[in-house]
């Protein structure tokens, strides 16, 4: 097969397109060039794209003998990505921006401009397995190497374009793709990972929304509306958050306070006690499903952040729409991030949580659906909570 | 590389010699260097001493402009003006910049036509309206990309008259024009020794006995006490030898190319995509562009995208624009005369060499539209929408 390899300037990436190239395909190395205005040099472990990075990528090509080109994808990852990331912010959701550029920039934009130029498929470092069926669908299970395992931000991938992915590192540990990288005489064999908001260099991610949205001061209340603070914009709130709330009175009990609501039309963030923050009733929009989209109601695992735990739940789906409930209840579910649902270590699909909530019997009734009699609400969604 | 250049050269790296030192392998280089100066000088139409040798063409031409500008402004603290055009190479617009930036030089970027051109009338105007605190004027022989090629004689007779020194990038011209430092009255002229199948990292600045030069690097005051270093002697002869190769071959080598020039430019058109060439084409005219330079716009298309299927179809050419994060932006060339940023992006340059063929020519407009097809439809899959 023609294939591009996306090509970061990291030591993944590196030894998936030498993987790529020992499996006997054709590979080309494309790195994204992402930033309107790249720094020179990396200043920090965030981020991906700097010229030094590209020039890290360059060398791993020439070193392996495959063509290497940069794709200038910054406008549509400006738009796609960045612009999509503030908007939602913006709203009183907490974005993954990652999610969203595979969606969007790495398994979309990328793959779009590849196949148009006669490629078959696209292969990334990310780490995460595809097992192909006997009948030739394509699954997207989870990683060997669970502490790297990253299948949560490509569930946002559907089966046309599982079709044409590979990711060639999810059976191996990643001490073993360094060692890998090391043994093939790769510069960045000992490059640190990148971590966090790559267009966020700082990692400050409040400082950067207020540069781009402005101060809007509001007011931080409890939940019975008691004014207890102000706050210099409700956007760079999310759900779960403690520090930065600067209240100084304590609450009542003595215990600490935590955003448990962030309210964008009336410029509000809501703070209670920690036992607010649990729940166990999710509905998810803008459902992807790596493969058919799961009829009535199923047991499935899920999980809400990149490296969150993974709850046993019940879920329906009905078109873009999710209803998940929890076997437990877990703090801290922020709406705008994703959930994503697990079949053992098979990837369902996911969806962008719209609320999280808590239901009144809530251990009965997951439990009534879990065990299988659930049946009896199939066909209809569960009462929202 | 020349194979003679490469024997030539080859040969005097197996003898040792710094040029500068009095014993007799010092002495036997010198001879080497100095031999090489005198074929370089007539090939160019210069004086031997008019002959600096420096490391190539980005060198000389930051050697030109910050020595002159800083020579001119010692003399006269009035003269901080530099008269410099649109189309420039980044060794001369960027060297520019710099003294803008931190030597409070004010400059005119003197504005070219549609084919890339800059009329003398553009020039006087320019200096007309201050011209005792003109430092000096820096115009390219020809371009790079486009490969229009500048009316250099009637500028520098425009620059002379007023009493301004004028500066040449003739990097892309020497080889494929005929060009003469005396003729041409320029005060200071780089060349480079790769564009003319010399060795990489050597070259000249030509500057006029009488040009005022402060030097970049100080060290033992070789070259004219201007540029300082121990000379490259190995590739300073491979130079020389290159040199007088390009200059015997020239007329035979440069018609030759306008064949091919002219049928791959012919051929393209008649591709069927619009495809339009960019500067000043005639048919059968090797003195208004370069006779090797072809450059194309091919509607619908990002030139990165052509670059990578024709690399893939055995088809080496290049998008003839700046790489900035090492993303192709469009060519400051093309905006320079009066191209859109879009129209721009589709720019793909060939260039022709001494050894290109006919055959290179019907391959590339074999693979041509097949790339097109395939780079427009990528250019639709990666376009950004219009709003959400």
């Amino acid at each position: 097969m023609r294939v591009v390899a996306a090509m970061s300037g990291g030591v993944d990436s590196a030894v998936a397109a030498a993987r790529m190239l020992d499996a006997g395909h054709e590979v080309v190395g494309v790195h994204l060039a992402l930033s309107q205005n790249a720094a020179t040099l990396r200043e920090c472990a965030r981020g991906c794209c700097t010229i030094e990075d590209a020039g890290d990528a360059r060398r791993v090509a020439d070193l392996i003998g495959i063509p290497f080109y940069v794709w200038d994808m910054a406008a549509r990852f400006r738009q796609d990505v960045v612009d999509d990331f503030i908007a939602e912010y913006a709203a009183g959701r907490t974005p993954n921006p990652c999610l969203r550029c595979n969606e969007k920039i790495k398994f979309a934009a990328l793959l779009d401009k590849a196949m148009a130029l006669g490629f078959d498929a696209v292969a990334t470092g990310h780490y995460a397995q595809i097992v192909e069926r006997a009948s030739g669908a394509r699954e997207l299970h989870r990683a060997v190497d669970m502490g790297k395992d990253q299948s949560y931000v490509l569930g946002v991938l559907d089966a046309g374009q599982l079709a044409r992915s590979f990711f060639p590192l999810g059976d191996t540990a990643k001490p073993q793709v360094r060692q890998e990288a090391a043994v093939r005489g790769f510069s960045v064999a000992a490059k640190p990972d990148s971590h966090d908001i790559c267009f966020i260099p700082d990692g400050d991610t409040g400082k950067w929304l207020t540069d781009r949205l402005g101060e809007q001061p509001g007011d931080i209340v409890e939940i019975d509306g008691t004014k207890v603070g102000e706050h210099w914009g409700a956007y760079a709130f999310t759900v779960g958050q403690r520090r930065g709330l600067r209240l100084g009175q304590p609450a009542a009990g003595g215990e600490p306070r935590y955003v448990v609501e962030v309210q964008p039309r009336t410029n509000t963030v809501v703070v209670g006690i920690s036992e607010l923050l649990g729940v166990d009733a999710i509905t998810g929009d803008h459902a992807r499903w790596c493969g058919p989209a799961p009829q009535g109601v199923v047991s499935v695992g899920a999980q809400v952040r990149a490296h969150g735990e993974e709850i046993p739940a019940t879920a329906w789906a009905d078109g873009e729409a999710v209803e998940v409930r929890l076997q437990r209840r877990i703090r801290g579910v922020a709406p705008g991030q994703s959930v994503v649902l697990y079949e053992g270590t098979r990837v369902l699909g996911s969806a962008t949580i719209a609320s999280a909530t808590t239901i009144p019997n809530s251990t009965t009734r997951a439990a009534a659906m879990a065990d299988g009699s659930g049946n009896a609400v199939a066909g209809s969604p569960p009462a929202a909570g | 590389m020349l194979p003679e250049a490469i024997e030539a050269m080859t040969a005097q790296m197996a003898t040792v010699g710094n040029a500068s030192s009095l014993h007799t392998s010092g002495r036997l280089g010198r001879r080497v260097v100095e031999e090489s100066r005198e074929s370089i000088a007539q090939a160019l139409g210069a004086r031997p001493s008019e002959v600096l040798f420096t490391s190539g063409g980005t060198e000389s031409d930051n050697l030109a402009i910050k020595g002159t500008f800083w020579a001119r402004r010692d003399a006269d603290p009035r003269r901080v003006r530099i008269l410099v055009s649109t189309v420039e190479h980044h060794a001369v617009m960027d060297c520019v910049q710099f003294l803008e930036a931190h030597e409070g030089a004010k400059v005119t970027w003197l504005e070219v036509d549609q084919l890339g051109r800059v009329d003398p009338e553009t020039l006087r105007a320019a200096i007309e309206t201050d011209p005792a605190a003109v430092a000096l004027v820096s115009v390219m022989w020809a371009n790079n990309e486009v490969g229009t090629v500048q009316p250099i004689a009637e500028l520098a007779a425009v620059a002379h008259e007023l009493g301004i020194p004028m500066h040449s990038d003739a990097v892309q011209a020497v080889g494929q024009l005929e060009v003469s430092f005396a003729a041409s009255e320029l005060d200071l002229m780089s060349v480079s020794g790769h564009k003319i199948g010399g060795p990489l990292g050597v070259g000249a600045l030509v500057a006029r006995r009488d040009a005022q030069l402060v030097p970049l690097s100080h060290g033992g005051g070789h070259g004219r006490q201007v540029r300082s270093g121990s000379l490259d002697v190995p590739a300073i002869r491979g130079f020389a030898v290159a040199m007088r190769h390009s200059s015997a071959h020239r007329e035979a080598a440069t018609a030759r190319m306008i064949t091919l020039r002219d049928n791959l430019i012919r051929g393209a058109q008649a591709a069927g995509f619009d495809v339009q060439v960019t500067g000043d084409w005639e048919p059968g005219d090797g003195t208004r562009r370069l006779p090797g330079n072809a450059h194309l716009l091919v509607p619908g298309c990002d030139g990165d995208s052509l670059l990578y299927l024709l690399d893939a179809a055995g088809v080496q050419c290049s998008t003839g624009s700046a790489c900035q994060a090492g993303v192709p932006q469009p060519s400051h060339v093309l905006l320079a005369m009066g191209m859109s940023e879009h129209r721009a992006r589709g720019a793909l340059r060939l260039t022709l060499g001494h050894t290109s063929t006919q055959a290179d020519v019907d391959a590339f407009l074999a693979s041509l539209p097949a790339a097109v097809e395939r780079a427009q439809r990528a250019q639709t899959a990666t376009s950004t929408r219009p709003t959400r």
